[in-house]
């Protein structure tokens, strides 16, 4: 009794606190942003590291040449004030902001760009991103092993003026540029704690890090919080609003909505599905949902009989009820999916299409020639409820369409990477999120034995196209060409796509200036709290 | 006494030995790698990695290399936080892991023997069948039902406490504790019960009540002491199984413990953080099972000679 009634009393004395301001509250008086960031972050150095939290914190750490333009996801100028174009399209030349520093005074030069570009294109550093600069001329090439002289590489520096040249006319690679891979790091710090290559360089912790963003590192707890405060050197210092950031690492989404509900967070990255509909009618000013430049497909081992031939692969679209997966299963305002690249109103906007049709799926079925008693064939998903819905719906869709037999398998995420890489599936669960705002981040994938094809696809014609796309300066020839290309792979058909992404997530009306854009990118500097 | 314990110590040699060499095969036989991705690295690029991290050479010259750092305390780097060792990853998270685990125990402690006491002492009344039957509960409800519900309730709806972090904000501990702790308390509410009755109904007892010893010098003198005997034994184990099982705690209140390294850690194949780990939950096992073993042998007379440790 006497246990209930300390416990009681110590209830009523935390109880009178309520009246307290929320965390929120509190960080939006001092200007603090309070982010809910997923994983805990691998790492900060932007050459090794390959994930989305990651990005989000280089975002505020880094700047590349240029800045990406949240308004219109082109690009702003960054440490680069100007640049110029040849005619060909072949090189480009930047010139270099004065004011552009490091945090700790040195001016941000070219040359730290030519030891970065290099760092990260060095085999012996392992980068998984290096294959980002491969536009640039021979540096393939250098990061393959073929050449070991760096200086054959497109790159030039000539009066604080860096010139880059192209293997083809490359017409977004001013929107590559707004990868944190090809952020440049700090030459003399990289060198002091560990060298170029060295994978085990702490350079990046909190008492090493340069950076020349528009904050600086001010403390990393491991899976508790890391922290950015304000640059003071930073050239665009003084329109940045923000006077500093935490980084929360929440990977529960559930655990993160009630943080967010709590109000312990300016922003939840993720929201649980059950609870869309709900934030929709009471909370809607806070619930985001908008495109993402991301695809949702199923991946078809064409090596395999029978999804070798073209006419079954053709059923099995058509036997997709794809209005129905969007409406009924994950009802986060998802887009039907017509085309492998996910549709830009304002750019790149392929014409092709997907239809439901369980007539025309038995006539193809038959013309496949493929008998349904046959054994069955396997979907192939990493472990999670979402996929597991999408794949049960089609095994369904399948079987009352077709009368087709599938069983589905669900494995750990690393075995579902390892069978997907070694061709051990039938059909797999795949997505992609493109790199950069270019329909060549999704249909260079398909290209015949790319690391990320894994279907076994191969289509000369396709290869051509996108070949003779990289050479077009037009922007409007190439997304001719492009088109083309995104017709013979939805009639081919090696990978059905399901759905365009959409990223649902919530933010608190205290943030500003916050922009919906199909690359959920907000340079923080843009941001204002209120 | 001290020799027995020398002896237990001892034996931790092969147990850890064998740990880590199971482990060590049961990775590596494991389908995928520490640098698979969904974003497929070139086959030069994965052959870098490998060899950056020794994983080109012969599994026995791997486990080999292995031992020799792990005994002069080097347990390699950690394939997913590239620049961190896993010894320092681990160290950011032991101490709040470690006090996370103890104020549960605490609190376990305190709340079982609390309620197993009223329990024993009127058996079949009502102060018997409601603390049991709420025991009951408390084992039946796993914390990743019971965290969300404390949250919603206490965090949420009445905001009393902080829904999540340990240490930034007053009263953020409380949650987690009862949450971690709840279980066992109830175990504890049980396994006191259960030892007290057996140990009320002994002779000893009826001497000391034919004697005229007050009732409460009986209970909290003669019968405590060998009834909290099955609490004692089993805090060992139950230390051990909180700190294995704080991952789940931690995760629903957003602590920086190393729970959530233990398991990751596997879903990320990264080998040298899954070894780091198991040998520590492996030494922190043996090392509470002693010490409870050595509690229970200073309660227990009937043990003491063998010191408990047999």
């Amino acid at each position: 009794m006497r246990f209930l009634l300390v416990f009681l009393i110590l209830l009523i004395s935390c109880s009178e606190s309520t009246e307290q301001k929320s965390k929120v509250d509190i960080y939006t008086e001092k200007g603090i942003l309070l982010l809910g960031n997923g994983t805990e972050p691998s790492g900060i150095d932007p050459h090794l590291v390959t994930g989305v939290p990651e990005h989000k914190i280089l975002l505020a750490l880094l700047e590349g040449l240029v800045v990406f333009n949240p308004k219109n996801n082109g690009v702003l100028p960054g440490v680069a004030e100007d640049w110029n174009v040849s005619d060909d399209g072949l090189s480009y030349t930047f010139i270099f902001n004065p004011d552009a520093k490091w945090t700790n005074g040195d001016s941000v030069k070219p040359e730290d760009f030519a030891y970065s570009w290099e760092r990260i294109l060095s085999p012996d550093l392992g980068a998984q991103y290096a294959d980002m600069l491969y536009v640039i001329k021979n540096a393939e090439k250098f990061h393959k092993g073929d050449i070991k002289d760096f200086s054959q590489v497109g790159i030039s520096i000539t009066n604080n003026k860096l010139k880059v040249e192209l293997e083809n006319p490359t017409p977004y690679f001013l929107n590559i540029l707004t990868h944190y891979s090809t952020w440049p790091v700090h030459p003399e710090t990289v060198e002091k704690h560990g060298g170029m290559i060295s994978r085990n360089n702490q350079w990046t912790r909190v008492d090493n890090f340069v950076g020349n963003g528009p904050f600086k590192l001010e403390s990393w707890e491991i899976n508790k919080a890391l922290r950015v405060s304000r640059n003071d050197l930073y050239w665009g210092n003084s329109s940045n609003k923000i006077n500093g950031i935490e980084f929360i690492p929440i990977d529960n989404e559930l655990t993160q909505d009630r943080l967010f509900r709590s109000g312990g967070i300016h922003l939840a990255n993720t929201v649980p599905t059950e609870k869309i509909n709900r934030y929709r009618d009471e909370r809607p000013d806070e619930l985001y949902e908008h495109n993402y430049f991301g695809t949702y497909y199923y991946r078809i081992n064409t090596n395999k009989y029978p999804l070798n031939n073209i006419n079954f692969r053709k059923a099995l679209s058509l036997a997709i009820d794809r209005e129905l997966i969007v409406k009924s299963i994950l009802k986060g305002n998802q887009k039907i999916s017509y085309s492998f690249t996910p549709p830009d109103e304002n750019g790149y906007n392929p014409t092709t299409k997907l239809d439901f049709n369980p007539i025309k799926a038995k006539e193809f079925l038959e013309k496949s020639g493929y008998d349904v008693n046959n054994p069955p064939l396997e979907i192939l998903y990493n472990t999670s409820e979402g996929h597991q819905k999408i794949a049960q719906a089609i095994q369904e869709m399948w079987k009352k369409n077709l009368g087709l037999n599938v069983v589905l398998t669900n494995v750990d995420w690393k075995v579902y990477l390892t069978r997907e890489t070694q061709g051990e599936f039938d059909i797999s669960r795949a997505g992609w999120i493109g790199d950069y705002p270019d329909p060549f981040t999704f249909l260079d994938m398909m290209v015949t034995n790319r690391g990320n094809n894994k279907t076994g696809w191969s289509n000369s014609e396709f290869d051509n196209i996108l070949k003779n796309a990289a050479s077009q300066i037009s922007t409007s020839d190439r997304y001719n060409l492009y088109e083309k290309a995104e017709k013979i792979l939805i009639d081919e058909l090696p990978v059905i796509p399901l759905y365009t992404y959409t990223r649902t997530y919530l933010l608190s009306q205290r943030v500003k200036n916050w922009q919906n854009n199909i690359l959920d990118t907000n340079p923080y500097q843009f941001l204002s709290l209120e | 006494m001290i020799q027995l314990i020398l002896k237990r110590l001892l034996t931790y040699i092969p147990v850890l030995l064998i740990v880590v060499i199971i482990t060590f095969l049961m990775i590596h036989a494991a389908p995928g790698g520490p640098f698979d991705a969904e974003r497929v690295a070139s086959p030069e690029i994965i052959e870098k990695l490998n060899e950056a991290y020794n994983l080109d050479k012969p599994l026995h010259v791997q486990i080999f290399n292995y031992l020799y750092g792990a005994i002069q305390g080097d347990f390699g780097p950690s394939f997913k936080y590239p620049g961190r060792t896993v010894s320092e990853l681990i160290m950011s998270g032991l101490p709040t892991t470690i006090e996370l685990a103890v104020y549960s125990i605490l609190f376990a402690i305190f709340l079982g023997v609390f309620s197993g006491l009223l329990a024993s002492l009127n058996p079949g009344k009502f102060l018997d069948v409601a603390p049991m039957s709420i025991s009951l509960l408390g084992i039946c409800i796993p914390s990743i039902i019971l965290g969300p519900i404390l949250v919603l309730i206490f965090g949420i709806w009445y905001d009393f406490f902080p829904v999540y972090g340990w240490g930034d904000n007053p009263g953020d501990k409380i949650l987690p504790t009862i949450t971690l702790g709840t279980a066992y308390a109830a175990i504890f509410a049980r396994l006191t019960r259960g030892g007290m009755l057996e140990i009320l109904g002994q002779d000893f007892i009826r001497t000391a009540r034919a004697k005229g010893l007050s009732e409460t010098r009986i209970i909290f003198v003669h019968a405590l002491r060998g009834g909290i005997l099955p609490v004692i034994s089993f805090l060992g184990p139950a230390i051990a199984g909180l700190l294995a099982g704080s991952f789940v705690v931690e995760t629903i209140f957003q602590i920086n413990g190393i729970g959530r390294f233990y398991v990751q850690a596997a879903f990320n194949r990264d080998y040298t953080m899954i070894l780091g780990t198991s040998i520590l939950f492996t030494f922190m096992t043996l090392t509470f099972v002693l010490i409870s073993d050595i509690l229970a042998s200073f309660l227990n007379p009937t043990l003491r000679d063998s010191g408990g440790l047999e």
